[in-house]
């Protein structure tokens, strides 16, 4: 019986341990995203505290379940995930061994963006063969600022919900928040009115959301379908067709492979623009406003 | 339909009271009518705002919160704080908090078919070129496993089929089931089990049969391994993987670092151990695992496992001195170490162009106990304990988009092992052909092609020296095909 013994000491000792963890004064958050990341800091500044599971760097889409990210489940007050399964490749892992009943899906700590805004190509039939498609819609949602609105509002809310202690707080300064993202999407829509009608070619369809808002028309994407990399059969077929409609700029994510664009670049005598996609993308890119307001000034830059 | 319930219910209850209503005062049918009319405008008033509500879900729920922007974030957060009030009162583990419906949502056919369960199935097979005949397959010097050693049959085979079907119970319980079809038409149930979602403070558990948290690769499902075969060392000391038969809790360190202890307590019925018709515990495993980031695009792992479980008439196929095939039978504790470590890199963390992925585990196996020779003949028994041990490490880098590469070695240290039999000088130890010293070793390289997440292209080639003597040049080529859920993967 000695064995049993052992783990029963090891049971009683772990129960110790956690009897003895103090609690946590401010919101832990978990977010998904660098995106997510900066409107809860924007929503409840120091009230909480973030923790990025991403970088601008990486494609959501494929993410290791890192023991990192485990570790950050286990402890967080919030999960601020996009949804529309970009991350389900790594986050029902996470959930799943947090053995934290707060992040569960529909619990108040598990909130989800894509599912608040209108989503973009919903497909009517999906299957495998259509490359790496999304049942739900596209989820790259977050390069639309009334997307953003949309999603602070009921993040806001959120907030009070699970901090009710500082519910005043979070109200006035949503409330703030909502303000100055008015005003600074009216400027970027006066600002970009000349984007109108200017013809794009995109790599992987999550620029969708910013072509719809801004009234780029998107011509073709280099990925062929949903995260199949392009054939060179398929770039040259590209070239051919775009001879018709020749593209005014190519963009490029910060976390795109730069090969392709480059290639095609060359071909359609169009200049690729690198755009930040996300917080941390580029330097400019160190906020939401920042990200909105570098991601017109590269557009305009170039074409012009 | 929604118009009708106010008329079905009127007629019900119309109906319920018609019999007294036969009999009835003047006066009681008013009041009953009068009752009947409320009741009716009660029942129109909800339709109606039912429906309202619908041409407002209608026209667009999730710009719902769009199309009212003179409501303050206060009064949409009062609304659902007070529905969070509600149910937080109502049960412990919270239950489903309303997150907004999306018009994008795929319109459901039934609602029969809504909670149906995520289905998976992976489909494996391969061509084996094999320099030696894979029916003489045997490490040298331990005691060989039931099954789960060497590299399988020559030329085309039909690998596993393995079929998942998972799914939420309900708020507290997940349940998975994962099914092998062999290519012998048999089918193995690699795991059954269910697994707590309602405990709090990092505790999991998990309990009926799944693979032993022991180890790296244990747990590991053979379509994500990244060889086509496990390493000598789960070969010979698990029979390829560690099933339990039993419970796990895990618990998982609130620090940022990922700090997880496991114990494990199962029937012991997974080779080392064999079934033994006793209602004590077979077999019990603690293991503990530390994980961290270095950096933007490092991430590591390292466990320590123990496993203590029990064998009783543990038989195996053995060769005496003159050639003739014997049974032996171990009879004893078996003890199994197991050290791991597994570090990633990718550049920023992101895997799609270039990942590296180093991993190495050493396990080390103590039996003692007794063993018998020739069960079915002379049946002679003597002490039995040995000491034994094999580690492999391998590295698999993705070189370019789609294609990856992979070295791994493996070795394995049986030693000399203490046979009472053979020190009493009953036998000579010729007559255990099995535990004759050896130093089996291995060497395999890989290439796998992934045109998608759901496929797989793989060749290996391997130089094994797993035999006392030969060595088995061994040529394979696997196909992995995944369809239906999109399954997420552990570290």
């Amino acid at each position: 019986m000695s064995r049993h013994t052992r783990i029963a000491i090891t049971l009683a000792t772990l129960a110790l341990c956690l009897g003895a963890m103090p609690a946590q004064a401010a919101l832990k958050v978990l977010a998904t995203t660098p995106d997510w990341a900066a409107l809860v800091t924007e929503l409840a500044g120091d009230k909480v505290n973030v923790y990025t599971a991403t970088s601008a760097f990486q494609d959501v889409h494929r993410v290791d379940a890192k023991p990192s990210l485990v570790a950050r489940a286990r402890t967080a007050d919030l999960v601020v995930a996009t949804g529309a399964d970009l991350e389900i490749g790594w986050m029902p892992v996470l959930l799943q061994d947090s053995g934290n009943t707060r992040i569960q899906p529909g619990s108040p700590g598990y909130f989800e963006a894509a599912p608040l805004v209108h989503l973009l190509e919903v497909p009517s039939a999906v299957d495998r063969s259509m490359g790496d498609i999304h049942p739900l819609g596209n989820p790259h949602v977050t390069l639309d600022p009334r997307n953003i609105a949309v999603i602070a509002k009921a993040l806001t809310a959120r907030l009070v919900i699970l901090d009710s202690a500082n519910a005043a707080f979070y109200t006035a300064r949503g409330e703030e928040f909502q303000k100055r993202w008015q005003q600074a999407t009216a400027q970027w829509e006066a600002k970009a009115a000349p984007l109108k009608g200017v013809g794009v070619v995109v790599i992987h369809r999550d620029q969708v959301y910013l072509c719809n808002w801004l009234g780029l028309k998107e011509i073709a994407a280099i990925e062929p379908k949903p995260g199949v990399p392009p054939s060179a059969g398929y770039l040259s077929e590209l070239v051919t067709k775009l001879a018709a409609t020749p593209p005014k700029m190519i963009l490029r994510n910060a976390y795109n492979d730069p090969k392709a664009a480059d290639w095609l670049s060359q071909r359609v005598h169009a200049p690729v623009v690198l755009l930040p996609y996300s917080v941390g993308g580029t330097p400019e890119a160190k906020d939401l406003f920042g990200l909105f307001d570098d991601t017109i000034n590269r557009l305009l830059a170039d074409a012009k | 339909m929604a118009k009708l319930t106010p008329v079905a219910g009127v007629f019900v209850v119309v109906c319920m009271l018609w019999p007294h209503a036969g009999q009835a005062a003047p006066d009681e049918v008013a009041t009953l009518r009068a009752e009947i009319e409320a009741l009716k405008a009660d029942y129109n008033a909800r339709v109606q705002s039912l429906e309202a509500r619908i041409r407002r879900l209608e026209s667009g729920a999730a710009s719902a919160q769009t199309t009212q922007p003179g409501t303050a974030p206060g009064t949409a957060a009062a609304g659902e704080a007070a529905v969070v009030a509600g149910q937080s009162a109502a049960a412990t583990p919270p239950p489903a908090f309303p997150q907004p419906a999306s018009t994008a949502a795929p319109a459901r056919s039934s609602s029969a078919t809504a909670f149906n369960p995520a289905i998976s199935v992976i489909l494996t097979g391969n061509y084996a070129s094999l320099s030696q005949d894979p029916a003489t397959y045997r490490v040298a010097g331990f005691i060989p496993p039931p099954q789960g050693e060497g590299p399988g049959e020559r030329g085309f085979n039909l690998d596993e089929s393995e079929l998942t079907v998972s799914s939420n119970v309900d708020p507290y319980f997940f349940a998975n089931l994962t099914a092998a079809i062999q290519g012998d038409n048999t089918i193995d149930i690699e795991e059954a089990y269910f697994k707590t979602l309602a405990l709090n403070n990092g505790f999991t558990i998990k309990a009926g049969r799944f693979f032993s948290g022991t180890g790296y690769l244990n747990e590991v499902h053979s379509h994500n391994w990244d060889f086509v075969d496990q390493p000598l060392a789960y070969q010979v000391f698990f029979g390829g993987q560690l099933t339990q038969d039993g419970v796990q809790i895990r618990w998982l360190a609130p620090t940022d670092y990922f700090i997880e202890l496991g114990a494990e307590a199962g029937s012991g019925r997974s080779f080392p151990g064999t079934q033994r018709n006793s209602n004590s515990l077979g077999s019990d495993a603690l293991f503990a695992h530390l994980g961290g980031d270095v950096g933007d695009s490092t991430s590591w792992r390292v466990g320590g496992s123990w496993l203590d479980t029990h064998a009783m008439d543990r038989t195996y196929a053995d060769v005496d001195q003159f050639g003739a095939p014997v049974t032996n039978a171990f009879t004893g504790t078996s003890r199994t170490w197991i050290v791991d470590g597994t570090l990633k890199w990718a550049p920023h963390g992101d895997p799609t162009h270039h990942q590296l992925k180093l991993q190495g585990e050493y396990l080390r196996r103590t039996e003692d106990g007794q063993l018998a020779f020739d069960v079915t003949g002379q049946n002679l028994a003597g002490a039995y304990s040995t000491a034994q041990s094999g580690w492999y490490v391998q590295g698999v880098y993705e070189f370019v988009q789609r294609w990856r590469m992979g070295l791994r070695y493996d070795s394995m240290h049986p030693g000399t092992p203490g046979i009472g039999l053979v020190n009493s000088g009953v036998l000579p130890q010729t007559d255990f052909l099995s535990l004759l010293p050896a130093t089996p070793e291995r060497t395999s390289v890989m290439v796998d092609w992934s045109l998608s997440e759901f496929s797989r292209l793989r060749a290996q080639y391997a130089w094994d020296q797993a035999r006392a003597h030969e060595r088995d040049e061994q040529f394979l080529l696997q196909y992995i095909f995944a369809i239906g859920a999109h399954g997420a993967h552990k570290f």
